[in-house]
């Protein structure tokens, strides 16, 4: 069973989207990669917060970006893990820095555990998992 | 601050704790009242003079429940510490605090934890357990950024930050076993601990991996088991049954958390929670690291060990490593002696409160891996959460 697989039909914990969350996730089910960017400073920020950490601007906009990063670090689970996700083990959980400067945790699809390697460059790609909800993933470059 | 502020003024004065095991099949309540009530014992004062509580907020065992067990002692004083493990040492900071303000005199700090295997799974479950074994299907909190992933307990997001070190710095696992061997070694000593086996750096290298690069003996044990510690003002302390264990200066600092992973390298890690602790403790206790004479770390996985060498200015960044290398960290030869009761990793996982009890007895002079002419113990909570550290003196 790939990782697309077992996201796909198990009952795997979803986003419950919230007021500062929901942008992230109406971007994510078009499709496009967009994260909170301070309209005063134009730093990038990610988990969404109401204000720019470098400015303390409270003015923004969701901004695409482009989607491409490298793994700055990486974990190989092999178990013990929720149910939901032991027909996906061994897998892996990817911190991916994204060109903008954004540390992003997700996975890398279809990708042996043994041939991720720091720096790999990476691509989000777009999962859907409920009508609600898509998973932003990465693919290998 | 003030540079000196709670330096001197408070002692730990009393200790208690229960048996621990993998298995003991009591409630929390209960381990704690017995631990809580030991501790007083040890310091022969009445649980009814109790006027303060520092506990974390996880702590099921909350002030009502304490007053009800204990026969209503007039509290006056009662905190609690945030983000777990990390406030191992934040606690003891706490109750400082409040003596040295006169806003208590006898303040009580105490941790008990159902976590062996009986008391999470079957009947027992209800007592205790592991969070992320009872996660919501629908996730509106931070953790809707890595559980969707697959990143569901703190040994994961660990064996992430611990993979970052070695990237960085070459890191090795026999550097890992060395941690956990050593710890074993104190813990055979220890009659209170409950992993007494053996263990080679090949024992090490041959247990299971369970979340690269953490493997199985990476990892702090689950156990059943309560700890109490009790503290009363320096002045007092000297006239008590026990020889003090003061505390000479302690130090807490919010930072990143293991948990919030996509902002835990916001930061620079010299400007994180654990090395803005050190700075603060040292310049508190106007001594350098190389004067401590045992340290306890919060040893809930070995690279956080080596981390915490660095982070609390043992070690320069980067040479943690090589400096647990050869034993470094064993007694009775280390460089730096640490956990003589074999830590979380082979004592018990009391959140940290095993440790800093073992701390007290350091100072004491009654530990079964004993430090000679023991006279400072530095004692620190998890290192990559909102942290605290502390350090006593004899």
């Amino acid at each position: 069973m790939t990782l697309r697989d077992a996201i796909l039909t198990r009952d795997v914990p979803l986003p419950q989207p919230t007021l500062d969350t929901a942008p992230f996730y109406e971007a994510a089910r078009r499709g496009e990669l967009r994260f909170q960017r301070c309209a005063a400073c134009g730093r990038f920020r990610h988990y969404p917060r109401p204000t720019c950490p470098a400015c303390l601007s409270r003015d923004h906009t969701w901004e695409r970006v482009s989607g491409r990063g490298r793994v700055f670090t990486w974990t190989i689970v092999r178990g013990p893990t929720l149910p939901a996700f032991e027909p996906a083990l061994p897998y892996n959980v990817v911190d991916v820095l994204l060109d903008e400067s954004i540390h992003f945790v997700s996975q890398i699809i279809d990708c042996p555990p043994d041939e991720i390697r720091h720096d790999m460059p990476v691509e989000a790609i777009f999962v859907p998992a409920s009508p609600e909800i898509t998973l932003v993933k990465f693919r290998r470059l | 601050m003030s540079a000196r502020a709670i330096r001197d003024r408070a002692a730990i004065v009393g200790i208690g704790q229960t048996a621990f095991s993998k298995s003991l099949g009591r409630s929390e309540y209960d381990m704690a009242l017995e631990a809580i009530v030991a501790a007083c014992d040890d310091a022969g004062i009445s649980p009814r003079d109790l006027d303060g509580t520092v506990r974390y907020d996880m702590e099921t065992t909350d002030e009502e429940n304490l007053l009800a067990a204990l026969g209503n002692p007039c509290l006056r004083w009662f905190a609690s510490s945030a983000w777990g493990g990390g406030g191992a040492a934040s606690v003891i900071v706490l109750a400082a605090t409040a003596i040295a303000a006169g806003m208590a005199s006898t303040v009580l700090v105490y941790r008990s934890r159902a976590r062996g295997k009986a008391s999470v799974y079957g009947a027992g479950a209800h007592q205790g357990g592991r969070y992320w074994e009872r996660l919501a299907t629908a996730l509106p909190g931070l953790n809707q950024w890595h559980v969707p992933h697959g990143l569901v307990s703190a040994f994961q997001e660990m064996a992430m930050i611990a993979m970052r070190h070695r990237i960085e710095y070459g890191t090795t696992d026999d550097q890992y076993a060395e941690v956990a061997v050593a710890f074993r070694r104190h813990a055979q000593r220890n009659p209170n601990a409950v992993m007494r086996a053996p263990m080679t750096i090949a024992d090490h290298h041959a247990s299971r991996m369970i979340s690269d690069p953490l493997r199985l003996f990476d990892c702090c044990i689950e156990t059943d088991g309560a700890v109490a510690l009790l503290l009363t003002s320096a002045e007092r302390a000297r006239h008590l049954r026990q020889r003090p264990a003061y505390v000479r200066a302690g130090a807490m600092a919010a930072g990143g958390h293991h948990i919030r992973l996509s902002s835990f390298y916001d930061r620079d890690r010299a400007d994180d929670g654990a090395p803005r602790v050190g700075r603060q403790l040292w310049a508190m206790a106007e001594i350098a690291p190389s004067d401590v004479d045992v340290a306890f770390f919060y040893d809930f996985f070995t690279p956080l060990v080596i981390m915490a060498l660095e982070d609390y200015g043992f070690a320069p960044r980067g040479e943690g490593g090589p400096f647990v290398e050869g034993g470094g960290l064993a007694w009775p030869d280390g460089r730096l002696v640490a956990n003589t009761n074999g830590g979380q990793l082979s004592e018990a996982f009391i959140h940290g409160f095993n440790n800093t009890v073992e701390a007290v007895r350091q100072i004491r002079g009654t530990s079964t891996s004993q430090v000679q002419d023991c006279e400072l113990a530095f004692v620190a909570g998890g290192n990559t959460d909102p942290t605290g550290a502390v350090i006593l003196r004899r």
